[in-house]
Order: structure tokens, then C-alpha cells, then sequence
């Protein structure tokens, strides 16, 4: 069946045709480029974000890190456009030098697996706090402040980070938590006790505040 | 990366060869990413990555004609050694993968494609795999190899037919064969 029609498309037509013998894709080569040129740009210093992605109890986390540290943690949200959006939004905000490069992010995923086994109550990373500015990066800076298994209210941190009126705009800096499970954002619920919304959505929330009541 | 890596495997199959096409693929994403804030605002993608491998292809060349081809038994036909002179042929990569009996690319593609390629002068191999490959318009062909749009024009065609002679041939004749 001939797919082109028009005269001018004649000639990509016979391209194509030629070039039937030269695959368009061959993931088998393409994953083994893929890591040699991690590795080489790991090596020559040109790795600016590495990334992978981590299945857990809560969906597939994206997890993408820099030499200073874990910068970017986050769901796979349809609504937003999923991991490709987020990844784009890095390429853009912090540098155009991301790759899928799994070495990097081993100390996360190890801690991040013990957190959700119950073995782990704190994280011990390092982390690159550039995503997150002004004072929601202040509510950032608080938020490990909570213990695990234990909650605050939004007022209750508006307090903390220095601005007891600042409560809607706490619910903000958590709804735009860079690093969500890790910078625990899940801990801070309503006044009335409920779990309220969730950057990972409310069910999420519900299953690591069940996680964390249960050990 | 994964939006423009297969099409870079396939202009860097077509135009160096199963032999040292990954090697240039990894090159050409390397000084990519070394040079990443030198894309012009208004530059395409696929043109700068195609500028890059260009370059990364010759100096492949370039060394590859320097350096001994390791050959592993004398070519049974003497076209391999009177075929050209190094002048002519310093442009073209070395069959070496062939020649030493292990090819890295191996399997993933049609080795009569590539074998037809090979055959074409190197301005038409690059002008068919700009064009037909990485899908740059003769224009930007010509900014990437040097002369005039209708030169590269020119060598894509010239080139495309011979590969239709010449590749569709052995096809046939290969179908000839499993038939017999």
C-alpha cells in the first residue's frame, strides 16, 4: 500500500523504501549508547541532572539528583503531563544536561525502599534545595522538623517558618514540594485532623501517613 | 536525547558504517552536551546534531586512515587494493569491523545496505542520509557539508539512484537465491 501520493512526496517515499534495511529504531543499541554516554559524561563532568525512576507502594517516583544532591522528587501525574514534564521543566529551570543515569541516585533508592519497608524513619541525603525559592523554601527548610508518624497543621507551620498568617500560602509550598516523600509534606494536614490534599494526591497521602502510623 | 538518538544511530550507521557508527554516535552526544548552551536560539535540533556527527565522521575518517587496518586474510578479489587511491578513499571509513571479525553493530541491519552505501562517493552517502534519514532540507545540507543547495540536492539524487541500482539488485538477487 502505497502511503504518499503526491509527486513531491514520491522521493521521501523512495527513502524510505531504501532505507527499510536500517532499522528506526533498535533499543537493544540505543540502551547500551545510552549508558556509555552516562557514563562518559559522568566522567567528564557533564552530567548536570541524572535521573531514574522508582517503583514504590505510592506509584513510580521520578528521582533526579545533581552533584549537590537530590533535587527532584515526583509522582507520575497524568494531569501535569507526567515524568516527561517534569523533566522537561528541569532541562529548562536548572540545565539542558539530563540524562537517565541510575548510579547517582543509588543512596535515594536505597533509603527510599528501607522508608517504605518500615525500616527507615529519616532520610539521610543530601539534598539541592535550588527548585524551591523564597518563603516556600523557608516551609521546605521546616518540614523535617515534623517526626515521623507525626502530623502539623498548615497554621502550625505558617508558625514555624515565621509567618503565623501564612497558612494558605504553606499549603502552597507543600503542593509545590520539589522533593515530596523525602521532605515530608505528607505530614502536614488540616486543623481538624483530616489529611487534605497531597502533591501525589490524597490517596497517597493516606497510605504514608498509614505507613508511618503503623511501625 | 531519547527524542533525537535514533535518528542520529541511523545518519551515523548510514554514513560511517556498522563498524564505528556507535562510536561516532556516542561522540556526537558527548560535544553535544559539551557544547549545549552554544545551540543558537533559533537553530534546529537535528541540523545541530547532524553538524556535529559531520565533523565527528571526518575526524573518524581522518584517524581511521591514519591508523593500520587490521586486515585478517588477503581480500580474495585484488579490487580491495587497486579500488582507489588513498586520496580518494581517505574520506571513507575502513571496513574494519569486517576486517576483524568482530563487528559490534552486527545483525541490528541490512550489511548489503551498507555495503551500497559504501560504494557511493561521500558526498552522496551524506547528502542521501541528511536528507532522507535526519530529514534536513538541501539548504541546511549545504550549510553542514559546504557547496550549494543544489549541489546537495544533486548528490542526494545521484546518490539515491545508484543505491536503487545497485541495493535493490542484490535484493533481488538474494531473493533468487533463497528460492533456489
Amino acid at each position: 500500500m502505497m502511503k504518499h501520493t503526491s509527486d513531491r512526496d514520491g522521493e521521501a517515499w523512495d527513502g524510505e523504501e531504501l532505507f527499510a534495511g536500517l532499522p528506526v529504531t533498535d533499543p537493544g543499541a540505543q540502551s547500551r549508547l545510552h549508558a556509555r554516554l552516562a557514563a562518559d559524561a559522568e566522567r567528564e563532568g557533564l552530567l548536570d541532572i541524572a535521573y531514574r525512576t522508582l517503583p514504590t507502594p505510592v506509584g513510580t517516583l521520578l528521582l533526579a539528583a545533581t552533584d549537590r544532591g537530590l533535587l527532584r522528587v515526583a509522582y507520575d501525574s497524568a494531569r501535569h503531563g507526567g515524568h516527561a514534564a517534569v523533566l522537561t521543566e528541569l532541562a529548562e529551570r536548572v540545565s539542558p544536561r539530563v540524562l537517565e543515569a541510575p548510579q547517582r541516585l543509588g543512596g535515594a533508592v536505597r533509603q527510599i525502599e528501607e522508608y517504605f519497608e518500615g525500616r527507615r524513619t529519616r532520610f539521610d541525603l543530601d539534598l539541592d534545595l535550588r527548585l524551591a525559592k523564597g518563603f516556600r523554601r523557608e516551609v521546605i527548610a521546616q518540614l523535617p522538623h515534623i517526626g515521623y508518624g507525626a502530623t502539623r497543621s498548615y497554621a502550625e507551620v505558617a508558625a514555624a517558618a515565621g509567618s503565623p498568617r501564612a497558612v494558605r500560602a504553606v499549603g502552597t509550598a507543600c503542593a509545590t514540594n520539589p522533593l515530596p516523600v523525602v521532605v515530608p509534606c505528607h505530614r502536614v494536614v488540616r486543623s481538624d485532623g483530616s489529611a487534605g490534599q497531597y502533591v501525589g494526591g490524597a490517596d497517597a497521602k493516606k497510605v504514608l501517613l498509614g505507613l508511618e502510623a503503623a511501625a | 536525547m531519547a527524542e533525537y538518538g535514533p535518528m542520529v544511530l541511523r545518519v551515523c550507521r548510514a554514513v560511517v558504517g556498522p563498524a564505528d557508527a556507535e562510536d561516532a554516535w556516542s561522540e556526537t552526544f558527548l560535544a553535544a552536551l559539551r557544547a549545549y548552551p552554544g545551540l543558537p536560539g533559533d537553530a534546529r535540533v537535528e541540523a545541530w546534531l547532524v553538524t556535529i556527527a559531520h565533523r565527528k565522521a571526518i575526524d573518524a575518517a581522518r584517524a581511521g586512515a591514519r591508523r593500520p587496518v587490521a586486515v585478517g586474510r588477503i581480500p580474495e578479489s585484488g579490487r580491495a587494493l587497486t579500488g582507489g587511491r588513498a586520496g580518494d578513499e581517505g574520506a571513507a571509513p575502513p571496513d574494519a569491523g569486517r576486517a576483524g571479525g568482530t563487528l559490534r553493530d552486527s545483525g541490528q541491519w541490512d550489511a548489503d545496505l551498507w555495503a551500497a552505501l559504501k560504494a557511493l562517493p561521500r558526498r552522496q552517502r551524506e547528502a542521501v542520509a541528511y536528507h532522507y534519514l535526519a530529514g534536513l532540507p538541501y539548504k541546511e545540507i549545504a550549510a553542514v557539508t559546504g557547496g550549494t543547495p543544489e549541489a546537495a540536492r544533486r548528490a542526494a539524487a545521484d546518490g539515491i539512484r545508484s543505491l536503487r541500482k545497485s541495493y535493490t539488485r542484490r535484493t533481488r538477487e538474494d531473493e533468487r537465491g533463497e528460492r533456489r
